[in-house]
């Protein structure tokens, strides 16, 4: 519309007066913006600045390389490998299940892996980074890797897991290593930081366990850039860890892997010592499992498959598994009433096939007696009339004293998984922990290795080794390979005529015709060994069984049958070796454990591999036979043989 | 006044009118958009590529529009003034029932290859509508009911739409440029008054109301009003976004931690780096130089604005301007008070800063106006 001067005027003004207000106005808060912007940047900037870094920098743990586990000759028994894995973090990842999917199609991930990683990582925090996939191939990671940008909150990561090249062999030996759980981080008094890497694994068993300290070494750290989804940009600096000690077994690999093989099929346990030095050469528990399951992550399957086996392959049965003695405990018993001066050995005690003992008929294990017997034949025949009789004179207190002297009832500290003590029965103990008296018929019982007394193959292989050197041999499992000489034990002040006594009934165990073990001589004259049989009751035949025709140990079920034990050391003149067999429920002593403990001492003697030319001649075909089905099954340790450090 | 008034026989013609462009307004323009580039090639890690370049050819074909705009004479942008409003307008609803969904929010129409916003051109349709009115509108009545009925509706109307859409920011900036030309067309002071005291006691009534018997909001709706109001509440969400920004702006200090050396932007810290939080990057690779440099040159480019409106003795002319300094005023300072956490977050990029085409186009459009009402502004007879 047509305006007005004036009114062109007063427009004029009104914007104009407006305007200059407006603008006013905008400057004001313009200032306003400058002063917040003078005031976070230069009074607030260090405060800003900190916080800045403090985003950016990320300390990060290194882990140590675990130490590696050797055996005597350098063969490895714990290594660490390359291990390729992907990592995935929820937070990262949004779309958790897309990403899998994705993941999915790069490497082979099947339902249940899926299913496992996509409950991880809702159970956890989201920013806890979850293994989705293990043990992939370079390949594998590689198409990971490319693919980066369509897997947010996936990474591709290198670690070192834990291999044990020789699988079953040490499952019990060496252990095994897992994740670190809420019942280890309590056992650590101040948890080391380093166990709160994720998927950093510790010791579960056996000596990865017992020398955990030794091996795990000390963490390094990293400081790094990260960006604002944690994803490391570039390394600021790093201070290196140091790698665990690597550990020297006094076991050999190779006498181990032949143990056990001897071994298979029976649920059975055997322990070689080196006498001089009381070195484990060997300590295999059979049936045994590949301790590789156990870091991998084992199925429930496989696990409730070991749990169930009646031969109880988890269980360590050289230092776990408490058995009585039976037979094999008699030198106790002899040497105890030698000390006692109760009898000098060459006095004979008839045995008529019984003992009446308060009231309470005791049956040698020969109904119709041995007639007149002295020490060195009670032993040879294993008479248990002699042992009765001896054991009522010198009674259970010196008995007792004489088993603990012979390493019988003691706990060893070998860095092994449970070690058992065992029991050494005595007068106390049966008022502590039965609340009751003891009785003569509990000495009569103990005299021959039954009754309350129990021991591990493990004690029963230094009892043996004491026997045959008159020293307190202690069983060690680690040895410094640099070592130049071990300090002999300290004598066990027995006198050497009674050892020589003992030594020449063990002796014709196996070397006299009537021996009980005669069986499973040996004529090579530089390996001649000494032994003792052993068969402890586990049940005894009820009569109603005895009616039913049930006599002989083959017509009984297997876990009630006895258990067949057999200890022997070698060579006779200068004993190096000593071995402790157990076969659970193997029958008799004699012929179940004794050819056992027999080869796996020539195998002690003769680097793993027992020689024909030991064996009695009549033998020889067969055992030709039996050597050659078992050579199929062991171990080459050629390739893994290492150079010594 | 209409355009018959104007003395059209002393205007510059043809080419020459581009020696009567506000060229140092050109020059400030020119020396905010560098900033722009610059920023833009730092976040991208030192690369032209993907945001530098494609800004660059925007902002050339923007000065295009611009001087294209300006040549044209301004009263022939008053008569189209209806048009235009009413082209935003249909654009606007047409959002409403075919918009394309991006980022939660229906923003885009797609027409063809051509992807428009029609929130940002009606901005500029708004101002041009209004100052039109004003023009038309007799002086003596604006103040009276009906006429600032009318002007309400103008600014209302396409708020409303831009709301539902929903994108808060944009329509409170078109409320407020709106606001601005009403205020200066010379409308009576007593409305603004009675707006604010009634926005607010409204404001007031809502959170007294709080957990009273008349609570006025659902419960959910004010831990919504409390965490747009104080994005700490929700330290993972906007609040970590809000906290890093002034992390990245705070650490730069005085001289800044240098060019392409922000630790904030390079590692990713920072949300939305190329867009609207593009200003927490300057601030912390230029520190307070960088940062303050820009917010003189804006003054400085508001300051040429109103010199424009007073020396335009055209109504049309003079109220346009005031909206499109308004409007430019409003991007710039709503921008860098939400990243300094004076503001809560809304969508609201920095001008001629931000990677993106419409806003740019947009105010070049808008700048095209200004310099349009410069060169045929009124020349008094000598």
């Amino acid at each position: 519309m047509k305006r007005s001067d004036r009114e062109k005027e007063l427009s004029r003004r009104m914007i104009t007066r407006r305007a200059l207000g407006l603008g006013a106005l905008q400057l004001a808060v313009t200032g306003t913006l400058l002063w917040r912007l003078r005031d976070m940047q230069l009074e607030q900037a260090d405060a800003f600045r900190l916080l800045a870094e403090e985003n950016r920098i990320n300390l990060r743990l290194l882990p140590p390389t675990r130490g590696l586990i050797h055996d005597r000759n350098g063969v490895l028994l714990a290594g660490n490998e390359q291990n390729y894995r992907v990592v995935m973090t929820r937070d990262d990842a949004g779309d958790i299940d897309l990403v899998l999917a994705r993941l999915s199609r790069l490497i082979a991930l099947d339902d249940a892996a899926i299913a496992r990683a996509r409950e991880d990582m809702l159970r956890n925090r989201p920013f806890v980074p979850v293994t989705v996939a293990e043990r992939l191939s370079w390949e594998e990671i590689s198409r990971v890797a490319t693919n980066a940008p369509a897997l947010p909150g996936v990474t591709p990561e290198m670690g070192l897991s834990r291999l044990y090249p020789l699988k079953a062999d040490f499952a019990h030996v060496v252990g095994y290593v897992g994740p670190v759980s809420e019942r280890d981080l309590q056992r650590e008094e101040t948890p080391d930081p380093v166990l709160m890497i994720p998927r950093f694994q510790i010791g579960k068993s056996g000596v990865e366990r017992e020398a955990e300290s030794l091996l795990r070494g000390k963490a390094g750290s990293q400081r790094v850039e990260v960006n604002s989804v944690g994803r490391v940009m570039r390394e600021l600096d790093r201070v290196e860890g140091e790698p665990g000690e690597n550990l020297h077994l006094t076991i050999d690999a190779r006498l181990q892997n032949y143990a056990l093989e001897r071994l298979a099929g029976q649920s059975a346990a055997a322990v070689v010592i080196d006498i001089p030095t009381g070195d484990v050469l060997a300590a295999a528990s059979a049936p045994s499992y590949d301790a590789n399951l156990f870091v991998r992550g084992i199925s429930s399957k496989d696990y409730n498959g070991l749990l169930e086996n009646d031969y109880r392959p988890l269980v360590n049965k050289c230092v776990q598994g408490m058995y009585p003695p039976g037979s094999t405990f008699k030198m106790v018993t002899a040497l105890a009433a030698l000390e006692a001066a109760e009898t000098d050995g060459l006095e004979r005690v008839f045995c008529p096939g019984h003992m009446d003992v308060s009231g309470n008929r005791f049956h040698c294990w020969k109904r119709s007696g041995h007639g007149r017997v002295d020490l060195e034949t009670a032993l040879a025949e294993s008479c248990d009339v002699y042992f009765y009789e001896m054991s009522q004179r010198c009674g259970i207190d010196r008995i007792n004293a004489m088993s603990e002297r012979l390493g019988l009832g003691i706990r060893y500290d070998l860095p092994m998984t449970s070690v058992a003590s065992g029991l050494n029965p005595s007068r106390e103990w049966k008022k502590r922990a039965r609340d009751a008296d003891w009785r003569i018929g509990d000495t009569v019982n103990v005299s021959i290795g039954q009754g309350y007394v129990l021991t591990t193959p493990l004690q029963l292989a230094v009892m043996t080794a004491r026997l045959a050197s008159n020293r307190a041999v202690l069983p060690r499992l680690l040895r410094d390979p640099l070592e130049r000489a071990v300090p002999q034990a300290t004598s066990l002040d027995l006198r050497p005529e009674w050892l020589a006594m003992i030594r020449r009934g063990m002796s014709n165990v196996v070397n006299d015709r009537r021996g009980t073990a005669y069986s499973s001589r040996v004529v090579d004259p530089t390996m001649v060994m000494a032994g003792k049989t052993g068969t402890s009751q586990v049940f005894r035949i009820t009569q109603a069984e005895r009616d039913s025709g049930i006599r002989r140990q083959e017509d009984l079920p297997w876990n009630r049958r006895n258990h067949a034990l057999f200890v022997n050391y070698a060579p006779l003149d200068n004993p190096q070796v000593a071995v402790a067999v157990i076969v659970e429920h193997g029958g008799g002593g004699s012929s179940a454990a004794a050819p056992i403990g027999r080869d796996i001492l020539l195998a002690a003697l003769n680097e793993g591999r027992p020689p024909l030319a030991a064996y009695p001649t009549s033998q020889r075909n067969r055992i030709s036979a039996e050597q050659d089905l078992l050579e199929e099954r062991l171990r080459d340790l050629g390739s893994y043989r290492v150079s010594r450090a | 006044m209409s355009y018959l008034e104007y003395n059209t026989s002393r205007m510059p013609k043809g080419l020459a009118k581009v020696l009567h462009l506000n060229w140092a307004l050109v020059v400030l323009l020119i020396a905010v958009a560098c900033y722009g580039f610059v920023m833009l090639y730092s976040v991208a890690g030192g690369s032209a590529q993907p945001w530098m370049e494609p800004q660059l050819q925007r902002f050339v074909a923007g000065l295009g529009v611009m001087f294209l705009v300006a040549m044209v004479p301004i009263w022939f942008w008053r008569s189209v003034a209806g048009l235009g409003y009413a082209l935003s307008t249909v654009l606007l609803l047409g959002v409403e029932f075919f918009g394309a969904v991006g980022m939660g929010a229906q923003r885009w129409l797609e027409i063809g290859p051509l992807r428009l916003q029609p929130s940002e051109l009606a901005k500029i349709t708004t101002i041009m509508a209004l100052a039109a009115f004003y023009d038309w509108a007799d002086i003596k009545k604006i103040s009276r009911p009906v006429f600032v009925l009318v002007a309400a509706v103008i600014v209302l109307f396409p708020v409303f739409l831009v709301v539902r859409q929903p994108d808060l920011g944009t329509s409170l900036l078109i409320a407020a440029a709106g606001g601005a030309v009403i205020f200066a067309a010379g409308v009576h002071w007593g409305y603004f008054a009675g707006v604010i005291g009634s926005v607010a006691g409204l404001v007031v009534a809502v959170f007294t109301s709080r957990g009273t018997d008349w609570q006025l909001l659902q419960d959910y709706q004010y831990r919504r009003i409390d965490a747009f109001l104080d994005p700490t509440l929700d330290p993972l969400g906007a609040g970590y976004h809000i906290n890093q920004a002034m992390i990245a702006l705070g650490s730069g200090g005085w001289s800044g931690r240098g060019f392409m050396e922000g630790t904030q932007s390079r590692l990713n810290f920072l949300p939305e780096k190329h867009t609207d939080f593009i200003f927490t990057t300057l601030a912390e690779e230029f520190g307070f130089i960088g940062a303050g440099s820009l917010l003189v040159l804006y003054v400085m480019i508001i300051g040429f604005c109103l010199l424009t409106v007073l020396r335009s003795s055209n109504r049309f002319a003079a109220l346009l301007t005031v909206g499109v300094t308004a409007n430019f005023f409003l991007y710039f300072a709503v921008n860098t008070a939400m990243v300094m956490g004076l503001a809560p977050v809304v969508g609201v990029p920095l001008p001629l800063i931000s990677y993106g085409g419409s806003a740019m186009m947009v105010l070049m459009v808008g700048f095209g106006l200004l310099q349009s009402a410069h060169i045929h502004r009124p020349r008094l007879p000598t």
